[in-house]
């Protein structure tokens, strides 16, 4: 009781002194003194600095007791370089920029791919509902790693295409799955009452599906959707096992002739993460413009 | 089948038909899993009348007007819409159904088109008629609603009983022969059933063929031809309005009438 007291006066004192609001009824009571400790900013930035200092400090103390030779200063030049030429970018900068071709062009594959494969499922038919169960359960229950060797030392000879051409399909071919799937559930989401709504206007299903239903349901894929290309950037790392010259292959390559290994993995790792940063922020302003409420 | 003329005046044009029954149900059967919903419906509706159908909730009388438009597949029977016969799988059902229109329950706009683009898409996409003429079209089917001043509005700006009129205008751009109402008035607030209602009423005037489920029953006498009432699945009573509101033959659609006309 007398807690509820003495924070009443409290807000009595911040009502009087702000002046300009008034509230009739008595202040709610405040959480729990540790609690409020333990939730508040400051604590927060404490923690996480002890627990990220805690690993950084170990994985130098360890390094340092295997008598590991620091090379930090060899890095930028992979990064770029200044020659007679001029500014030249360096061999992780090619590297990332296969990287982000080669997902984006598996993305724009799977999307289309998925696409056929969530309408093939939502047709109706039983043919075609049946290709489209037997394709997702395919892919779906062999891991990505075999996919890729699969498809590069199986059918790569079998239909003479090269590394590069085998990993984009390979990507693009896990990843339908798993965008059909998210197309699907849009199109799921889209009421009833528009499918009845567009049908009793007269519409054809291709012009239900491009004027009413598809359109609304891009809010729904959005997120989900955002969330894949991510995915897709990280998990083309995978295809260096088949040695296509992106990020991962050629920071492999660098450490085999240097022996850097610390430095060029920790590189590695941030050119994912500012690469990964940078589309999470683009994904979240455009959820943001697609988010309606109804 | 009996046929008659009948003639009726519709934009100041003089339009006589002479035809039969613009939609016919001949001993129509419809079964979802093991619930029989309709039990050997027959029933005509002729160019120009209007039919209202009421009954208790789960009568069927809902599952017999999305019918009409293919929207249910009916199992057995017969059912000719416009001298058409519907059933599954249909290739005149999309033609078909532009000469029908429906206004649903729960409205059914398209939220991402404003009121204008929920107007034009079917008579441009569906009837190919030009941009410029639907839209001059649609503001002429605005003004007949009373709310012209809405067009540029998406849906969710509106208040249901200004949806549910941009709905009716929707089913009239289609310039359709038919227009059907599977229950329009029933998820709107109560002062905003009297705006629809006064709509729908300036429609049977022009003489529109409308087949209207519903439980407004001022309504339904100020407008009705024939008064229908179900009851599981059957048709029980078949009637115009005067004898079926004084001294209707059974006794299920007295009981009836009488709960809802007591409040």
């Amino acid at each position: 009781m007398q807690r509820v007291f003495r924070t009443n006066i409290g807000a009595l004192i911040a009502m009087e002194t702000s002046g300009s609001i008034y509230m009739k009824g008595l202040p709610v009571r405040r959480p729990p003194a540790l609690n409020r400790f333990l939730s508040s900013t400051p604590v927060s930035i404490v923690i996480y600095c002890l627990i990220v200092g805690g690993i950084l400090y170990s994985s130098f103390k360890g390094a340092q007791s295997m008598g590991y030779n620091w090379q930090w200063y060899q890095i930028p030049k992979y990064i770029y370089r200044y020659t007679d030429n001029g500014f030249q970018f360096g061999e992780l900068m090619f590297g990332l920029w296969t990287t982000i071709t080669l997902s984006f062009s598996a993305f724009a594959l799977a999307v289309i791919l998925g696409l056929l494969l969530a309408l093939l499922r939502l047709s109706g038919l039983f043919i075609g509902t049946k290709v489209a169960v037997c394709f997702l359960e395919f892919v779906r229950n062999i891991p990505l790693l075999v996919l890729v060797y699969l498809f590069y030392y199986v059918l790569g000879p079998v239909f003479k295409y090269d590394r590069y051409t085998a990993s984009i399909l390979c990507l693009a071919v896990y990843h339908s799955a798993l965008i059909s799937e998210i197309l699907r559930a849009g199109i799921n989401a889209v009421a009833q009452g528009q499918w009845e709504a567009a049908k009793s206007i007269g519409m054809s299903k291709a012009q239900m599906y491009r004027y009413i239903i598809l359109p609304q349901s891009i809010r729904f894929m959005l997120p989900p959707m955002t969330g894949e290309v991510i995915h897709m950037v990280k998990s083309s790392a995978i295809v260096s096992v088949i040695a296509v010259a992106e990020l991962t292959t050629l920071g492999q390559n660098i450490i085999s002739d240097t022996y850097m290994a610390f430095e060029i993995w920790f590189t590695i790792a941030a050119i994912y993460m500012v690469v990964i940063m940078i589309l999470s922020i683009g994904a979240s302003q455009v959820e943001r413009r697609y988010t309606v409420t109804n | 089948m009996n046929y008659y003329v009948h003639t009726y005046e519709f934009e100041g044009y003089i339009i006589m038909s002479h035809t039969g029954p613009i939609i016919n149900f001949e001993s129509v059967d419809k079964f979802y899993g093991n619930f029989h919903a309709l039990k050997d419906i027959t029933i005509s509706v002729n160019p120009g009348e209007r039919m209202v159908i009421c009954g208790p909730s789960g009568s069927g009388k809902s599952t017999l007007i999305r019918c009409i438009n293919g929207l249910e597949n009916h199992n057995s029977g017969k059912l000719t819409v416009d001298g058409v016969e519907v059933f599954e799988g249909s290739k005149d059902i999309i033609r078909l159904r532009q000469e029908i229109g429906m206004v649903f329950q729960q409205f059914n706009l398209f939220p991402h088109l404003t009121v204008l683009e929920n107007l034009t898409i079917g008579p441009i996409k569906v009837r190919k008629i030009s941009k410029p003429e639907a839209e001059i079209m649609a503001r002429k089917y605005l003004e007949r609603v009373h709310i012209p001043e809405q067009a540029e509005k998406y849906p969710a700006e509106l208040s249901g009983g200004q949806q549910q009129r941009v709905a009716i205008a929707r089913s009239l751009c289609m310039e359709s022969k038919i227009l059907l109402f599977d229950e329009p008035t029933s998820a709107l607030d109560p002062e905003m059933i009297n705006e629809v209602l006064d709509v729908m009423v300036e429609l049977a005037d022009t003489g529109m063929t409308m087949v209207c489920v519903t439980h407004e029953m001022g309504f339904a006498r100020k407008v009705a031809d024939t008064m229908v009432f179900m009851d599981e699945g059957k048709i029980i009573e078949v009637a115009p309005p005067e004898k079926f509101f004084s001294k209707p033959d059974s006794d299920r659609c007295r009981e009836f009438l009488e709960q809802i006309l007591e409040h």
